[in-house]
Parts: C-alpha cells; structure tokens; sequence
C-alpha cells in the first residue's frame, strides 16, 4: 500500500519570510507529498502571510506537493467565522477542517478532517465520510488499538487517514492567549510576543522539571512525538499518510528519515539516531501510542510489534 | 503503603501516650466496632463504591486526640479502632484534622474539598483511596454522625447535640 | 421573559436527592464508567440507582439528564450505545453528548429522546451549533465558558436551539473535549476516559517549612507555602515559570472558581434557558448549598427583586472567585 508524507500546518508565529523560506526548501528538497498551509491556531497571525499564500502555493505545487488549507481550529469572533467560511466555499484547493462550523459551511462537497475534530472511533468517522469527508487525520492522543480500528473502518469506508508521527502534540487550545498572559498582556493587545518563541514558550514546574510549551492560546508537549520505531506498526493498521509538524529544526533533514525507514534504508535504530541528531537537546516521547503517559519514551526494539 | 510512624506524628510523650491508649482502647474500641458494623449493614453499597479500596487502609488523626484512629472498610474484616499515635499500622492513607472539621465531614455539614483547600485537612498516601472513601461515605443520605449517636439511644444523641454546638468539650460534658 | 431551569450536579443517588429537595429544576448525572467526563473513584450511578432516582426525580417534579459526554476510543463505540439504550429505557429525560458518533446513534436509534450538546463539544459559534441542530435534533446547547454575556445574545438570535450556560463551580481553562493535558502527563485521557488529573496520580508532598507541593505522576503542579490555600492539582491551574516569568506565575489560570450570582439577570435578558452548576465530583453538602442559594436568586430575579448576591458570594468564601470570561473579552 502506498503511504506519503505529509508537512502540517505551521503551528507557530514564524515571521514572514522565515516563512517563505521554510516552504521554498521544502518545495525543493523535502520527500513529501502533501503540504498542510493556513493559520489553525489564532486568527490574528493571518494578516501576517496572506499576501504571501499565493506565491507559497505555486511554489509549492511547482515542486510537485500537493497543497491542502487548513482552517482554524477555535472560531469565536466574526473574522473567524467569516474566514472559516470563505476556505471551506472555495473549490480550487482541498480544505482541511478543524471546526464544526467548516463542516457546516462545506455541506456534502469534499473535504478533509482535521486533527482538532475528533474523530476518535468508527461511528464518527462513518458519520464524517457520509458528509463528504474523504480523509481524517486521527486524533494524537489515541492508543494503538484504537488507531487500528479507526483507520480499518476509514478504509472500508474508502477514506484515507493520516497520523502526527513527529512534532510536538498539539495537547489543548484555549480562548485565553497564554504569550500574551506571559507578558501580561491580554489577546487583543498581544503585540504578537509570540512571534519571539519559534519553537514554543518553555513553562518549567516550580521544581525546575521542563513540560510544557506555549504558542499562542496553543499549548504544546514538551517532547517532540516521534513515531520512528512505530512507523512499521501504523503501516500496517492501513494509515497512508504520516505527518510531520513542523519544528524549529531542520525539517528537511527530518523529512528525509522517514521515507529511508520505510523503504528499508535505514533501520529503526539508525533513523532514531539521525532524529536525534537533527533534534539536539530536544526528548521525544511515543507515549499515546503505547498507552502510556503521552510524555513517556517507551523504547520498542526491532521485531517488537505492538498489535498481534 | 505509608510506613509505619511519620516522624512528624512521633513527639507525643510516651507514657502519657500508652496511657491514653489504654483508656480509649477499653472504651473506645467496641463503640467503634459497633458503629463501623452498624453502617456496614445499613449501607451495603459503601463497599461497592469503594472498589478495590475496601483493602486499603486508612488513619484518621484527629490532631487534639492523644490516639488515631484505624479503619479498614472490607466487609469480610472490618477495622475500626484506636491506636498509638507513634505506633502507626502499615496504612494506605493517612487523613489529619482537628476534630471539628472532621466531625462536620461525618455529620454531613462539611466539605471535604473545601477543608482541604484551607487546608484545614491534610491528606497523605494514595489520595486515589481518600478520594474513593469520601465519595462512598457522601452517598449516605443524612448523618453518619446522627446515625451513629442514634445507636446510643437518647445518650447518644444528646451527646450529638453537644457536639454540634460546642466541639468536643461538649461531648465530655454529656457524657458526665 | 424565559423562567431559566436550574441545572443540578450528582455524583451519587444522594447528592441528586438532595438536589431536588434543594429545588433543581433537571439534575444530571452518569454511569460509573467512561462514557461521562467525571469518571472518578466511588462516584456515579450503576444502571439500578439511575433508575430509582429517575423515578425520585419525577415524582418531584425534577427532570434527570445522562452525561454521556466524552469521545469513544475506537473498538469501544458500544459501551456508549449501550449507556444511551440504558438511559433511555429508564426513563431518562435528555441525554447530554459530544461526540458526532454517538449524537447519530441516538437520533436515529432514539428519534424521540431529547438530546443535549455537552460543553465538551466546545461548540462556541452560531454555525457549528446548527450543524448539531440540523443533522442529529440537538435541543439544547451547553456554551463553553469562553463566552461575553454580549456575545452570547446574538448566538441565541442565530440559533434554533435552546441555551444553557454554566453560572457556578469549577471551569477548566482549554477548549472541553479537546484537551490531552492529563494524557500527556497520567496516560488516562480527558476525552476518552472520562478523567482530569485522575486521584490515583495525585500526591502531596511536605516540604520543609509547612510548605505542601500539589503533585501529579510526580510533576510539580503548584506549591502551597504554610499559611497559602491549597489546590487540587490540575495542570491548567498549575504554576510555573518562563523565561519572562523566573518567579512562577499561573500560566493559565489562578486556582478559581466561576461564579455569575451577580450576572444572572443579564443571562437571563441575553436569552439563557438554562443554569448550570458544575461539582459532579463535590459533596452533597456542596450540592445543597448551592443549589438552595441559586434557587431562591433565581426565584427572586424572577419575581423582579434583586437577589441576595451576598450568599451566593458567601459560597466561595476564602477561595477565589471569578466571573471569567463572561464579563470582558480581557479574560482572553
């Protein structure tokens, strides 16, 4: 079966032209087949890339990925809504919907489900393919078994599913815009702090543990999610497409793992070394998966398998 | 398991101690039996509500007391007694207040979040198990206190009554 | 003007007792495993006890409604139809949901039951209410706590459903049903298991000077010095430092509680149908308070007096108390 990878929406507030710059690489030299593009996590960053979107697509598709838009994923104000509904009224791209008010506004034309929906069992993602849904990305922080499940119920319902496999999790949203609460400040006069954070806010307990990170009214894990060693295991439950988020690292470097993995080319243990080198200083964790703490590490060595 | 004697619970003066214990155990332990089992038969689904907790083990540590008390809620071995404050029992969970406040959550008029918060209630060990005790107890309707006062006769509640208006100096006074 | 029903928390057969005897207009409640979002020790209702309070509620005059309000793990759908099938031959009255699967199941299994969209559907705009409304019946929209009072009357003006709003308790900081927080840091999930910062993670740990630091699987959620209130400890109410905050500082929120006493005629004029107390896992002591303090407020907004905000205040004497986001946009 065919499997691709895939490049999520940028989570954080990159200025501009790292931006363009981000995408320019990938286009060129990323392995990647689909790229994610839109602001998901606040409304007021979109200004920010507008202009810019345009030429970001056609470089893209230029490099032969194909691109999908991604919506909010908390719509409250009326220039959420409103440009919630103006991405999922357009045709010329796919959309990625990560509120139920796209659902509504896209009806039964086709679309993507977005990992902020939760589509965490068969019953739902029977009830999204019914509505025009034609591929889900599944939730991050279900279980194996589960993944199995839902995506063998996605296939037989003839939708693809897709799977975070790197990248921090995206663990809760919030109306309340945490950079801003750090500088005490609030949304409306944020001065986009959150622009200095590339790679997410640190929040450190009072013990001096590092746990979390902020981005925006996002808050993210601490650990980079890495799904190398488990990669054989999603293959095989019938997920086809692997995202990977992208991070303040190399991602190209990154994305170049992946498809050695899964070809053979470099063997679990190498590709998690490779990660890591790209990644310093930076734990992964493979936790949701295995059932576990999300923020644990379980190791899983060559010829383990996690379903029977 | 919490291990026996926390070092902070061990500065009761000894004798007095061995003393106070061997009072209240003569007095105190068949009362207790008598409550504990009374409540086990009037309410059956105490211990399905505890679970697995109906093994665990707790201490009660009315601060003021010279004795803690030991409470194990499995209906095949009901616990319920006094014991030395510096001769702790293996226990899963360790309760401390002063007696006001642990009175009032028995007799239905307290909070138990709210006493903790204000920290008027300390708990130690698996909260898992306190947090399991507290909801089973809570779904008894009225009194446990009442209903305890009421195995007594009119001894017993005038005792209640006391202890109500004025803590536990008013519960000595019914008793004379 | 719309008489707003008073919406009750049980989390056992006597706490719903003495909910209705307080004056609760519907109480609501859920089965002892993970298909509500109080999946907490000791707490809860088996398929018997539901049906006794059922009918306690009923002759009384008191509606009870089912939480069947987190997401089925994939492999485990069943356990939710089979507490929706419960419910309903019981008697129940609304079953409250959040999960698309299970609201298709119930409309097309159940088409007469009432059903409710639980605040962990976090549905927070007049679009994606409609979609619950338009494709699975929904009758009623429980808002999450992100909202302006201004902002929720032209919501009730743009939806056909009724509204209900919660006015008191504990709140969580994240967007309901969307939270892995506790997941990432227990391995039991908010939306799957029904669990936030479970009891069986939490310890307290004394340190020297009288100091207690609230723990979960051991992580460092807030520390209390001696004379400090003490938390539960949730990680969205947790402290802890940044770079521009080397001190520690709550990140998200300060250990608080909601409390609308004093906006509930404004509620009300905003199209409100409903108020709900949050406590599921709180005493019936609690559960008495506040219901009977909120029944009178309400019966006297009702009758046109002012009521007495000074005992509903009185509620959350010694602890924080906040009106959240409903008052200003600057909560955000």
């Amino acid at each position: 079966m065919s499997v691709e990878l895939t490049i999520g929406p940028i989570a954080y507030h990159w200025p501009t032209a790292r931006k363009r710059d981000f995408y320019a690489r990938i286009a060129d030299e990323a392995p990647v087949a689909t790229v994610y593009l839109g602001e998901v996590i606040c409304s007021k960053r979109s200004p920010f890339f507008d202009a810019d979107l345009p030429g970001v697509i056609e470089r893209l598709q230029r490099g032969g990925k194909r691109v999908v838009l991604s919506t909010l994923a908390e719509v409250v104000l009326p220039r959420e809504r409103h440009a919630t509904l103006q991405l999922c009224s357009q045709d010329d791209f796919e959309v990625e919907i990560n509120n139920v008010s796209g659902l509504a506004a896209r009806g039964n034309r086709p679309h993507r489900i977005g990992p902020f929906l939760n589509a965490t069992n068969e019953a739902t993602i029977s009830w999204m393919a019914g509505q025009g849904a034609s591929h889900v990305c599944l939730p991050h922080e279900l279980p194996a078994p589960s993944l199995a499940v839902a995506a063998g119920a996605a296939r037989e319902l003839g939708i693809t599913t897709e799977l975070q496999v790197f990248g921090r999790a995206p663990l809760a949203v919030s109306a309340r815009c945490y950079h801003a609460r750090a500088h005490g400040r609030h949304k409306d006069n944020c001065q986009f702090v959150c622009e200095d954070d590339t790679d997410g806010m640190p929040l450190v307990t009072v013990a001096g543990e590092a746990f979390l990170r902020v981005n925006g009214i996002q808050t993210q894990s601490e650990s980079y999610v890495c799904l190398a060693a488990e990669l054989a295991d999603i293959v095989s439950m019938g997920v086809s497409a692997l995202r990977l988020m992208p991070q303040d690292v190399d991602m190209v470097g990154v994305a170049q793992v992946f498809p050695a993995l899964l070809d053979g080319g470099l063997d679990v243990d190498a590709a998690t070394g490779r990660l890591e080198g790209l990644c310093s200083g930076i734990r992964f964790s493979n936790g949701f998966f295995h059932k576990v703490p999300g923020r644990h590490y379980v190791p899983v060595h060559a010829g383990d398998r996690v379903l029977q | 398991m919490l291990m026996p004697a926390h070092g902070d619970t061990a500065q009761q003066a000894r004798p007095f101690s061995i003393l106070a214990q061997a009072v209240a155990g003569r007095v105190l332990d068949p009362l207790l039996m008598r409550t504990i089992r009374r409540l086990a038969d009037k309410h059956r689904s105490i211990f399905d509500r505890l679970g697995p907790h109906v093994r665990s083990s707790f201490i009660i540590d009315p601060v003021e007391f010279p004795f803690v008390l030991h409470l194990v809620a499995n209906p095949e071995a009901l616990t319920f007694r006094t014991v030395p404050r510096d001769a702790l029992p293996l226990h899963d969970a360790l309760i401390r207040g002063r007696f006001r406040t642990l009175f009032d959550l028995v007799d239905a008029g307290a909070d138990g979040d709210a006493s903790f918060f204000s920290r008027d209630l300390e708990i130690l060990g698996n909260t898992d198990a306190v947090v399991t005790l507290r909801n089973a107890l809570d779904d008894i309707d009225g009194s446990i206190a009442a209903d305890t006062a009421d195995l007594f006769g009119p001894p017993g509640r005038m005792a209640l009554a006391m202890v109500r208006r004025r803590g536990l100096a008013g519960a000595g006074k019914a008793a004379r | 003007m719309i008489r707003p029903d008073l919406i009750c928390p049980a989390g056992t057969p006597a706490a719903l007792r003495t909910a209705v005897d307080a004056g609760a207009d519907a109480v609501y409640c859920g089965f002892r495993n993970a298909t509500n979002a109080r999946n907490f020790p000791g707490l809860n209702f088996t398929r018997e006890e539901l049906g006794i309070s059922i009918a306690y509620a009923h002759e009384r005059g008191a509606k009870v409604l089912l939480t069947l309000n987190t997401y089925p793990p994939a492999g485990k759908v069943d356990l939710w139809q089979e507490a929706a099938d419960t419910a309903v031959a019981l008697g129940i009255d609304a079953l409250i949901v959040a999960d698309m699967g299970v609201a298709h199941y119930v409309a097309a299994r159940h088409p007469d039951v009432r059903l409710h969209l639980s605040v962990q559907a976090a549905a927070s705009n007049p679009e994606s209410i409609r979609y619950y409304c338009d494709h699975f019946g929904v009758k009623r929209v429980v808002l999450p706590r992100i909202l302006t009072v201004a902002e929720i009357k032209p919501i009730a003006e743009a939806i056909p459903c009724e509204i209900e709003t919660f006015i008191f308790g504990n709140h969580g900081l994240m967007v309901e049903g969307r939270c892995s927080l506790t997941n990432y840091v227990t391995g039991q999930s908010t939306n799957l298991d029904g669990v936030c910062s479970p009891a069986s993670d939490v310890d307290y740990r004394k340190e020297p000077g009288g100091a207690v630091a609230s723990c979960l699987s051991g992580s460092v959620i807030d520390r209390f010095g001696a004379d400090e209130m003490a938390g539960y400890p949730t990680i969205c109410k947790g402290r802890y430092t940044a770079p521009h905050r080397p001190d520690g500082y709550y990140a998200f929120e300060e250990p608080v509680s909601l409390n609308l006493a004093r906006m509930l005629p404004d509620l009300i004029h905003a199209g409100v149908h409903a108020f709900k107390i949050e406590g599921r896992q709180r005493s019936k002591s609690y559960v008495r308070s506040v219901v009977s303090a909120f029944r009178t407020a309400i019966d006297e907004v009702m009758a046109g007096r002012p009521p007495n905000i000074a005992d509903l205040v009185s509620l959350t004497e010694g602890q924080k108390q906040t009106q959240g986001a409903f008052e200003s946009k600057k909560w955000r």
